[in-house]
């Protein structure tokens, strides 16, 4: 399966991708690992006019101590998360998580902006950021932006980044000693998860399911009973409620609920301990 | 476009559509048939080459991201009439059947055990998971990577 044909521009700095989205409009896509976008247009579910390769820009990976937080930069692949002493120390959660992504080629080339900004519900790391409390700094013809994590997800693969917009940076704030916790249900390695849970405790416990609706979201329910002082398999037992989890072969909208219940009891269990 | 890169050791180019994936350009622009396609979905890792040494499913990444970049295949393993060790292992431990998803098994075992050479038998297994056998001889591929490296060597 082969993408169908598209223009290809290599971007050779953050602003210069941004002009070229500002000229091309929603005809353009970025491409940084291509492990979201790549998979896509060889079924032709993308068909980009202008496809503008960020991956290039290598100032846009570190991941450096920014005083109360950890900066990431956008184009940093999973791999180098995985392996980051600093944020496996001051963000464990989110290190932790990049290791559980696909499988190790898809870790070498994922990069952590492109995973967000593909806001797929299926995947890791957006709920990872989710439950660490995150923020997003998006680039755009005006200048650069922060988006809260909780509210950067929108929709089914939709983000609120504009259509000139590119992620630049991701800011962790540190979690040192920290409970934490992720938990994922598949049954066939490298899978996406059939449901996730990221827990992330301190003075406001997060946490954030994965697949269990149409976006990367957190469990409202879970962290106002956790916030409460409910024990963890209390806070557990809501981990369904409000949900509208997808339905396919893996499983219907009532076993996803069940599952949210026992990852997130789990996770809360293991972040406790 | 010209892309250009060096193909096991090899400085190599040629006119692609942006379009093509790395590893239509090294089977049939360069006619190194050694990498093999399989699932077409980023799954099964038969097409694991390496770039800039380290794993990479070549159907997953556009020729013209690999630009200026060290790609190693399966025919660039061995040296010198000596095959590479990890190809030994993979004969002496019969870590194939069909073989189909050998070339790419033996590319993640030897991008894995560069990475953590004292790996053990749970991280060879946790280390190759982007990478399908539908024989089902994982067993003797283990076997193969851990005779190599990691700490059953």
């Amino acid at each position: 399966m082969i993408p169908a044909a598209f223009d290809y521009q290599v971007a050779d700095s953050a602003d210069a991708a941004v002009a070229a989205l500002v000229s091309h409009g929603d005809e353009a896509k970025l491409l940084a690992g291509g492990h979201s976008l790549i998979p896509l247009m060889r079924f032709r579910l993308a068909t980009p006019a202008v496809l503008v390769d960020i991956g290039r820009l290598s100032d846009l990976s570190y991941i450096t101590d920014a005083g109360d937080h950890i900066a990431i930069g956008a184009l940093t692949r999973h791999r180098d998360l995985e392996t980051s002493e600093l944020l496996g120390a001051q963000a464990p959660l989110m290190a932790a998580v990049a290791g559980q992504v696909g499988d190790p080629q898809v870790r070498h080339r994922g990069t952590l902006g492109g995973s967000l900004a593909h806001g797929d519900p299926a995947s890791d790391l957006p709920a990872a950021l989710l439950a660490c409390g995150g923020s997003l700094v998006a680039r755009g013809p005006n200048g650069d932006r922060t988006i809260d994590a909780a509210d950067f997800f929108t929709g089914f693969l939709e983000t609120a980044l504009a259509a000139d917009e590119m992620l630049t940076e991701i800011r962790v704030p540190k979690a040192a000693g920290i409970g934490w916790s992720f938990q994922k249900f598949n049954r066939r390695a490298q899978d996406w998860a059939i449901v996730g849970a990221a827990v992330q405790l301190g003075d406001a416990p997060k946490v954030a399911l994965i697949n269990m609706g149409s976006v990367p979201m957190r469990s409202a329910a879970v962290e106002a009973a956790l916030a409460s002082g409910a024990a963890a398999s209390d806070a557990a037992s809501v981990a369904g409620d409000g949900a509208e989890p997808p339905e396919d072969l893996n499983g219907d909208a009532e076993y996803r609920r069940h599952l949210a219940r026992v990852l997130v009891g789990r996770g809360i269990e293991e972040a406790q301990s | 476009m010209k892309v250009e890169m060096t193909v096991n050791g090899e400085s190599r180019s040629a006119d692609v559509e942006p379009r093509t994936l790395l590893v239509h350009f090294l089977r049939d622009d360069l006619g190194l048939t050694g990498t093999n396609i399989g699932c077409d979905t980023s799954s099964c890792g038969a097409c694991t080459v390496h770039i800039d040494g380290e794993s990479v499913k070549s159907c997953t990444v556009l020729a013209v991201q690999a630009d200026g970049a060290d790609v190693t295949t399966i025919e660039g393993l061995a040296g010198g009439g000596e095959l590479h060790p990890m190809q030994e292992a993979f004969m002496e431990c019969h870590g194939l059947q069909c073989g189909y998803c050998t070339p790419g098994m033996v590319m993640a075992a030897t991008s894995l055990l560069s990475e953590n050479p004292d790996v053990d038998e749970a991280g060879v297994r946790e280390g190759l998971e982007g990478n399908l056998c539908r024989c089902t001889g994982y067993h003797n591929i283990v076997k193969a990577v851990l005779s190599v490296g990691g700490d059953g060597s």
